[in-house]
């Protein structure tokens, strides 16, 4: 019936001449074999991944396989080993088919098949290697970007050769997705990484901050619309109307959804920024595009559905319009809950939360991998010239991946609701319910198990599926080249309406493509980057030492910014959490930007000077010592590993060059200033008992945490907040002349300030009061007075030079919970806790007073 | 560097203008277009990908 074989037959039409070729389905026999080998793979990484974020220390803590470093190659291996192989299959299969022609060059055909798969494996080295942009989606770094862009041309230069030597004088709709996929494509990957290289595998993004985030959130919201959706389109529109042998619900339906399509989503990027920093009227254009984008996605998916009008029993049999069903479903699901992801007031409570990992796994599991599967079942037991080896493991191949789906997905809703909830919760009294973040990421931890079932029963599916299509190839044998005949194309009708006369012309029609993508960039953001008053300079804010600069290019190194944002969003509960909320022109001189888009942990943008140097260090080396229950990974090399500081000076020239105020002639003198910012750091790591030299990797990083967020906050808020406390401390409202408080409910009370969460005393001087990174409160010897009035106004005062801060973590204290506290800690001496620290000498004094 | 050179061009303000009627001119064309369109020859186009130029015969007709 459908099938491809095709069988010598005689010219129909009477005595037309018909020209006679013959299609390459090798080729597309390779991209099939690498769609499955990086399914696999990339599949496998995610899971791993997943199991890091329940079992913290899975596979140990090696550099190369550490969250940070393996979550960007699980990303860039689904999207564009896996899917982007599947696209290719589905181009080089369908293209030669509908153009009645062969694809146009054999050799381009290698060329782009081994090149690409160069670039993937080019990409499996160097991310794990730490080389990486920080990009989402684009982390490759600039040689590999250069030979993307390469191949990519290749790919399009052999796909328009082959519409040029077409035989049918219209251009199906599949053939315009592809089109648009491939010159759209370009335009994203050449704008995003326009980037300044300061070594071979090391560069710079040209823009910076705002900027930064807005061209990079225009490239990773439409890698989704023309690398996830648009070539996906095309496979639908040739692949359902075969496997269900009927043609297209309306075609006319179909030349409306593209153009709206490509019309419209070039616009929506800015929703990806909602409440940042981003001037607001980008993102009301974005959030306005993102509800218009409903209407031509379902248009899309109704008319992929409606096709089958007639066929539906055929769905339960065949797994191939199983597959198609399924996916174009769950594209429709995943178009409607974009837009509404896009509202502000839902966005305020989803973005940075698990949620966006569910919704992004619908649409990448149940869509992208859902199509691309039912395109191997159609097309390898055609190739093949044989039948599908087994139903009965397609159907349970079928059943593994929805139900995988269902778990991953609605653990992933269920979770990250949960903690949004959580995140902005306050208690009566006005305070935050859950002041600890870590909290938030505990209670949610039963549901990261259950993504992780749920990704391995997608796996176990894909697995069978590929025992399925190896032994189904092996049952048959390849047909290589496929023969077919068709009469050769007269020339083009001329003056039969517009778009009749656009559909017959490639470059025309690519060009109105090109247009139509591009008038969404340019009005959204050439003016972001022409009006001044868009990003309000600050003149607190200075460019990055050379030491804290070497600290952000680890921060990028291990993907700090896969968990980590850096933007604190205008909410009273994040200013509560984090502090001051993040302005636009805070970030300057960040190229590039690190606003991260998820948060496992905490914000960081104000985490400057929040905790002392040293806790920071340790809390590096092994984060479950200052923080206990804590999921993220340790760092333990970077305590041991030298800094590589030797490119300090071009790093200095090359951020001038983009436009960071480093006076002339600073790259020679960088090398001095970070290595004396550094002994300084090093210094006070050493006085806190911890023995780190200066010319290792966790001064660097220390030096950039604590910089952070600090520009405008140092001069504002907190120190107004600490002046404010000292000034009415010395006008003589200190406690003196008190006794420690003796009733057990007092003690028990001061106990539970001690020990709670939101105060953090314990992550310095631990529950036992035994030290950790602050003193032993349990021996006598004290730094600053040990009567009780003296140890409630140090609580109340704090030592923020050291990382003690006024009341604890910042939550008031009354004065009957001091002396609650004070005494508690009093009522603690000589208690023999477990490993305590030793007394620094040099600092404490034994203690005399009267009424310890 | 490049921001100054984008700075010096004037009146950004028409952007937004410029995009709305952008935006208006393709959707009247698009709407104009899909009721123009010649029914026979469109379902002629859906039916490309199914080969009947090789005689086979679809199962719903």
């Amino acid at each position: 019936m459908t099938t491809n074989v095709i069988e010598e037959q005689p010219a129909r039409v009477g005595g037309n001449y018909q020209d006679r070729f013959s299609y390459d389905n090798a080729i597309v026999r390779d991209f099939s074999i690498a769609t499955i080998v990086f399914g696999i793979v990339g599949f496998l990484v995610g899971l791993i991944v997943a199991l890091k974020l329940v079992f913290p220390d899975f596979l140990g803590f090696i550099p190369e396989l550490s969250y940070g470093r393996l979550r960007p190659l699980h990303t860039n291996a689904v999207i564009f080993a896996f899917a982007g192989n599947a696209i290719f299959v589905g181009v080089y299969y369908s293209l030669p088919r509908l153009c009645k022609a062969p694809m146009f060059s054999k050799a381009l055909s290698k060329i782009h098949f081994w090149g690409w798969q160069a670039i993937i494996l080019a990409a499996a080295i160097s991310l794990p290697l730490g080389y990486t942009t920080s990009k989402e989606y684009a982390e490759l770094e600039w040689p590999i970007d250069i030979a993307i862009a390469l191949i990519w041309v290749v790919f399009g230069a052999n796909m328009l050769g082959t519409i040029y030597k077409r035989r049918v004088q219209h251009m199906y709709v599949a053939i315009w997705f592809y089109l648009a996929t491939f010159i759209t494509v370009a335009v994203l990957h050449i704008v995003n990484s326009f980037e300044l290289p300061v070594s071979i595998m090391k560069s710079y993004s040209f823009y910076a901050g705002v900027q930064d985030a807005l061209v990079q959130w225009w490239y990773g919201h439409n890698a989704v619309a023309f690398f996830l959706t648009t070539p996906f389109l095309g496979i639908m529109y040739y692949f359902i109307p075969k496997a269900a042998n009927r043609p297209v619900f309306s075609y006319r339906l179909s030349i409306v959804h593209f153009w709206a399509l490509v019309f419209i989503y070039i616009w929506a990027g800015p929703h990806h920024l909602l409440y940042t920093a981003l001037p607001d009227w980008a993102q009301s254009v974005g959030t306005a595009f993102s509800i218009m984008l409903i209407a031509p996605s379902w248009g899309g998916m109704l008319n992929g559905l409606l096709t089958l009008r007639g066929a539906w029993d055929r769905v339960r049999e065949d797994p191939v319009l199983k597959f198609m069903v399924a996916g174009v479903t769950a594209y429709g699901m995943s178009t409607f809950e974009g837009p509404m992801l896009s509202l502000k007031n839902v966005n305020a409570i989803a973005h940075y939360t698990d949620y966006i990992i569910g919704h992004v796994h619908m649409g990448a599991l149940a869509w992208n991998g859902g199509i691309s599967f039912a395109l191997l079942y159609y097309i390898i037991p055609r190739i093949y010239r044989t039948k599908l080896y087994s139903l009965k493991l397609a159907n349970f191949h079928f059943w593994a991946s929805t139900l995988g789906i269902a778990f991953y997905v609605l653990s992933m809703y269920f979770g990250g609701i949960t903690q949004s909830l959580m995140w902005k919760e306050f208690t009566a009294e006005g305070f935050l319910r859950y002041p600890n973040f870590l909290e938030t990421v505990t209670q949610i931890i039963p549901m990261y198990a259950m993504r992780v079932v749920g990704g391995l029963l997608y796996i176990i599916g894909a697995i069978v599926a590929v025992y399925n299509i190896w032994k189904t190839a092996r049952q048959g044998d390849l047909l290589a080249d496929e023969e077919d005949q068709a009469a050769p194309l007269l020339a083009a009708p001329r003056g039969e309406g517009l778009h009749r006369w656009l559909e017959g012309r490639p470059t025309q029609f690519a060009l109105l493509t090109l247009v139509a993508v591009l008038v969404g960039g340019v009005v959204e953001y050439v003016p972001t980057m022409l009006i001044k008053s868009n990003i309000p300079t600050i003149a607190a804010v200075k460019p990055y030492t050379p030491l804290e600069l070497e600290g952000r290019d680890l921060y990028i190194r291990e993907g700090c910014n896969n968990c980590h944002s850096q933007m604190v969003r205008p909410f009273r509960s994040e200013v509560e959490r984090y502090g001051d909320y993040s302005k636009a022109g805070e970030f300057v001189y960040d190229h590039p930007f690190l606003w991260g888009s998820k948060r496992t942990g905490p914000d960081l943008h104000r985490v400057g000077g929040k905790y002392p140097d040293s806790w920071h260090a340790l809390h590096m080396q092994d984060p479950q010592a200052t923080s206990p229950g804590s999921i993220m990974p340790a760092y333990p090399w970077m305590m041991e590993d030298r800094l590589d500081y030797s490119l300090i000076g071009d790093k200095i020239s090359a951020m001038r060059t983009l436009g960071v105020p480093y006076e002339e002639g600073y790259e020679n003198r960088a090398a001095a200033d970070l290595e004396a910012q550094a002994r300084k750091i090093a210094a006070g790591l050493t006085e806190s008992g911890m023995d780190i030299s200066y010319d290792h990797e966790i001064v660097a990083m220390v030096a950039y945490l604590q910089r952070l967020g600090t520009d405008i906050r140092s001069d504002s808020v907190y120190a107004a907040r600490h002046a404010k406390v000292t000034t009415r401390l010395e006008q003589g409202s200190g406690f003196d002349a008190l006794y420690a408080l003796t009733k057990p409910a007092d003690l028990a009370a001061g106990k539970a300030i001690f020990e709670a969460q939101q105060n953090l005393c314990y992550t310095c001087h631990r529950n036992d009061l035994g030290g950790q990174v602050g003193p032993n409160l349990t021996d006598e010897y004290w730094m600053h007075g040990c009567d009780t009035g003296q140890i409630m106004t140090n609580i109340k005062r704090g030592f923020p030079q050291k990382g003690m801060l006024p009341y604890g973590s910042g939550k008031a204290l009354s004065d009957e919970q001091l002396h609650q506290v004070a005494s508690y800690v009093l009522s603690m001496r000589g208690s023999n806790p477990q490993s305590p620290k030793a007394a620094d000498m040099t600092r404490a004094n034994p203690c005399s007073s009267d009424t310890w | 560097m490049y921001k100054d050179v984008l700075r010096s061009i004037e009146g950004v303000e028409m952007y937004p203008i410029i995009s709305l009627l952008v935006f208006f001119a393709f959707f009247t064309v698009l709407i104009g277009w899909f009721f123009l369109a010649d029914r026979d020859r469109l379902s002629e186009l859906a039916a490309l990908p199914l080969d009947t130029s090789k005689g086979e015969e679809r199962d719903d007709e």
